[in-house]
């Protein structure tokens, strides 16, 4: 039981950090039409993450909520990956600021639905059904996030000599945090022998194709990666989440006993 | 969502110039003038006097750009919703006055005045937009009353516009209406719940009233009386109701729906007449409403400057997906060759 | 490459077909940089309640319209054809349902 609430969490987490960074945009957007298209995005994931969290709850079985598991946890609980908390531009410490980048934006989105088409694939078939049921639905989602951010970053790789240069740039600064992908969790391994989750490992292949196949369209080149993997998914986190959190968790912190 | 006299001259000291038609012009202008008076409608490629057309695209833009700038105040707080459920509530509203703003800069558009010059008005600061975004959003209970009562405000403005009598205008605000019925209801039912929480969200709400509700009342546009461009805007039914109808149509429609909720309108002048069958209220501080007009409120500089700054900084991801488009043409037409 | 500012992206008409076995139906116009960005951001735009299954895009300046000027040579010549219309014809009670 243990074992499919942390990885339920696991995966919560992605989508609640990634939907909550994606919804910085909404505003200030590259144009208003795309404006519209990444809200949707960020729709789509805050909706899995609400899932998600309810099925952990349910199997929490204490009177937990989704919102307390989203708005309660401290920064060091949090199990998503590194790439997915880092702010939309580049190589910078936590309180360090400069302005959005959307090539960071497109690239990790990019990055992330790649590989979130193939685990929600074959999370369909995971031995908790209501965990197959949320997969069904994100696969749908994941797959529109995917070609979404792949056709913007074949457009900007094979764009301007600016847009370009940003893709790359992009590119060169997060696929490092992929790495991070293709290890395996005690939660991840836990949930994989009790037939709920999927062994990453085994996606490698699929996504390492979809992802050169993006890269040479759109021109960019695949960067060697060496050193340090990040360790998000085991609560090891980079300086930004704190700061991610502590602006998405202060409202509801300051008013606990609130009802929204 | 929102308007407010789409009357309000773009320019100060903007004068309506006379022309003299000519005979061949007065004939078109008595068919023109005989289809508005027998409420037929009016499409892009119809002739149409000067005066009309631009008339509309001040008045369109500036409905588009208060959509679009409508989306800061309330995107302030899409990072700090206090629950999942209220966050994608939020965004999907925010979104939606993006989607708002995109019908009606297309409206426009079909009068002959590109996006790019609509937002060439805007960021140069000659074009305007509704006075309320000028205030900031200083409490979660903000995004509820915004709901609430701006979103109650443009409604009680909008529906009469779904029957205006230029076409794509007029479709355009059948869409936006129809997706606008949601944003008051998520406002009103969010004050709803913090009204039955803690003390310290009752007095969210009541703080966020109290900071909103006179701007509201502003919302709809100076009084009848000064208000030169009306009786023209209602002879070419672009506008429908006046001013001081429509605002006083919010405050009777308003006022208990604030008994519902548990919280005090700050106006002590505000009681039911039973002679006008109304509801009689104080006086509206026209020189605030004018003062942010003009660009002196006290979140001007910094929304107008936060749109600017989207746009320019999105210009090379525009630029990317057309040069990629003309290179994908150009790779099209040499293959084909 | 030409890295210069370039003009805004071309406008384009969006038809949504509300559900199957309904004509696509014009909703709207947006700004996009081709017919496939066209058809992406259509949907973002003009389907965000579940108003259509299918969604065509036409670039706005491919469209001829009816001139509103030859309005009276277009559709008038129509209005006396009375004959192809149904009502037109009397057929006794007893023939029943035609």
């Amino acid at each position: 039981m243990s074992a499919t609430i942390d990885y339920l969490l696991h995966l919560a987490d992605n989508a609640v950090v990634l939907g909550q960074r994606d919804a910085e945009w909404c505003g200030h957007g590259p144009i208003l039409e795309e404006d519209l298209a990444l809200a949707n995005v960020s729709l789509d994931l805050i909706g899995q993450a609400r899932l998600l969290y309810q099925r952990a709850a349910e199997l929490k079985g204490d009177g937990t909520t989704e919102d307390q598991l989203a708005y309660f946890r401290d920064s060091q609980a949090f199990r998503n990956y590194t790439l997915l908390e880092l702010p939309h531009h580049g190589a910078l410490v936590g309180y360090a600021v400069a302005d959005r980048d959307y090539a960071a934006t497109i690239v990790r989105n990019f990055l992330y639905s790649a590989l979130m088409v193939h685990v929600w694939d074959a999370l369909q078939t995971s031995a908790d059904s209501t965990l197959a049921g949320i997969a069904a639905k994100s696969l749908k989602e994941a797959t529109y996030h995917l070609h979404h951010s792949r056709d913007w970053l074949v457009r900007m790789g094979d764009g301007t000599d600016e847009s370009h240069a940003r893709a790359q740039a992009a590119v060169n600064h997060l696929l490092p945090y992929t790495e991070e992908f293709w290890t395996v969790s005690p939660a991840e391994a836990a949930a994989v022998e009790a037939g709920v989750g999927v062994d990453v490992r085994s996606l490698r292949g699929a996504w390492d194709a979809l992802v050169n196949d993006a890269l040479a369209e759109a021109t960019l080149t695949r960067p060697q990666v060496r050193g340090y993997v990040p360790q998000g998914k085991v609560g090891l986190h980079s300086e930004h989440l704190g700061f991610l959190l502590a602006e998405m968790q202060s409202l509801a912190r300051a008013h606990p006993d609130g009802c929204w | 969502m929102y308007t407010q006299s789409f009357n309000v001259p773009d320019q100060a000291g903007q004068k309506t110039v006379a022309v003299t038609p000519s005979t061949e012009d007065a004939e078109l202008m008595a068919r023109f003038d005989a289809r508005i008076d027998a409420d037929g409608r009016i499409e892009p490629q119809d002739w149409m006097p000067e005066a009309y057309r631009k008339t509309l695209v001040r008045q369109i833009s500036q409905h588009a750009h208060s959509e679009i700038v409508g989306m800061l105040p309330e995107g302030n707080w899409i990072s700090r919703a206090p629950s999942l459920k209220r966050k994608a509530i939020l965004i999907a509203k925010v979104q939606d006055e993006g989607g708002h703003g995109l019908y009606l800069y297309s409206a426009a558009e079909t009068l002959g005045t590109s996006r790019d010059q609509l937002l060439e008005g805007l960021h140069s600061g000659k074009a305007k937009y509704s006075s309320i975004f000028n205030y900031p959003t200083l409490n979660w209970a903000d995004v509820g009353a915004i709901g609430w009562l701006v979103d109650g405000a443009a409604i009680m403005n909008q529906i009469p516009l779904c029957r205006c009598s230029y076409g794509p205008y007029s479709r355009a605000m059948v869409r936006v209406c129809k997706e606008e019925s949601f944003h008051q209801r998520q406002g009103y039912e969010a004050l709803l719940v913090m009204m039955k929480g803690t003390q310290a969200q009752r007095d969210m709400v009541q703080d966020a009233v109290n900071r909103l509700w006179w701007k509201c009342l502003a919302m709809f546009g100076p009084p009848d009386a000064d208000s030169p461009n009306s009786a023209q805007g209602m002879r070419w039914g672009i506008k429908r109701i006046s001013n001081d109808d429509l605002r006083q149509k919010f405050v009777d429609a308003t006022v208990p729906q604030a008994k519902v909720l548990g919280i005090t309108l700050p106006d002590p002048d505000l009681k039911w007449n039973e002679a006008r069958q109304h509801y009689d209220y104080g006086q509206i501080d026209w020189q605030e409403f004018w003062d942010t007009v003009e660009g002196n409120g006290p979140c001007n500089k910094e929304r107008l400057a936060t749109r600017v700054k989207a746009h320019n900084d999105g210009q090379w991801v525009r630029d990317a997906a057309q040069a990629y488009a003309r290179k994908q043409q150009e790779r099209a037409m040499k293959e084909a060759a | 490459m030409n890295t210069t500012a370039l003009k805004e992206w071309p406008l384009w008409e969006i038809f949504v077909r509300s559900k199957q076995g309904l004509e696509h139906k014009h909703c709207g116009s947006l700004h996009a940089a081709d017919a496939s960005q066209a058809l992406h951001m259509a949907r973002d735009v003009y389907t965000r309640r579940q108003e259509g299954v299918s969604i065509w895009v036409v670039p706005s300046a491919a469209i001829t319209a009816s001139n509103p000027d030859e309005k009276g040579e277009f559709f008038d010549p129509a209005a006396d054809k009375i004959y192809r219309h149904p009502t037109f014809y009397e057929i006794p009670d007893e023939v029943g349902h035609m």
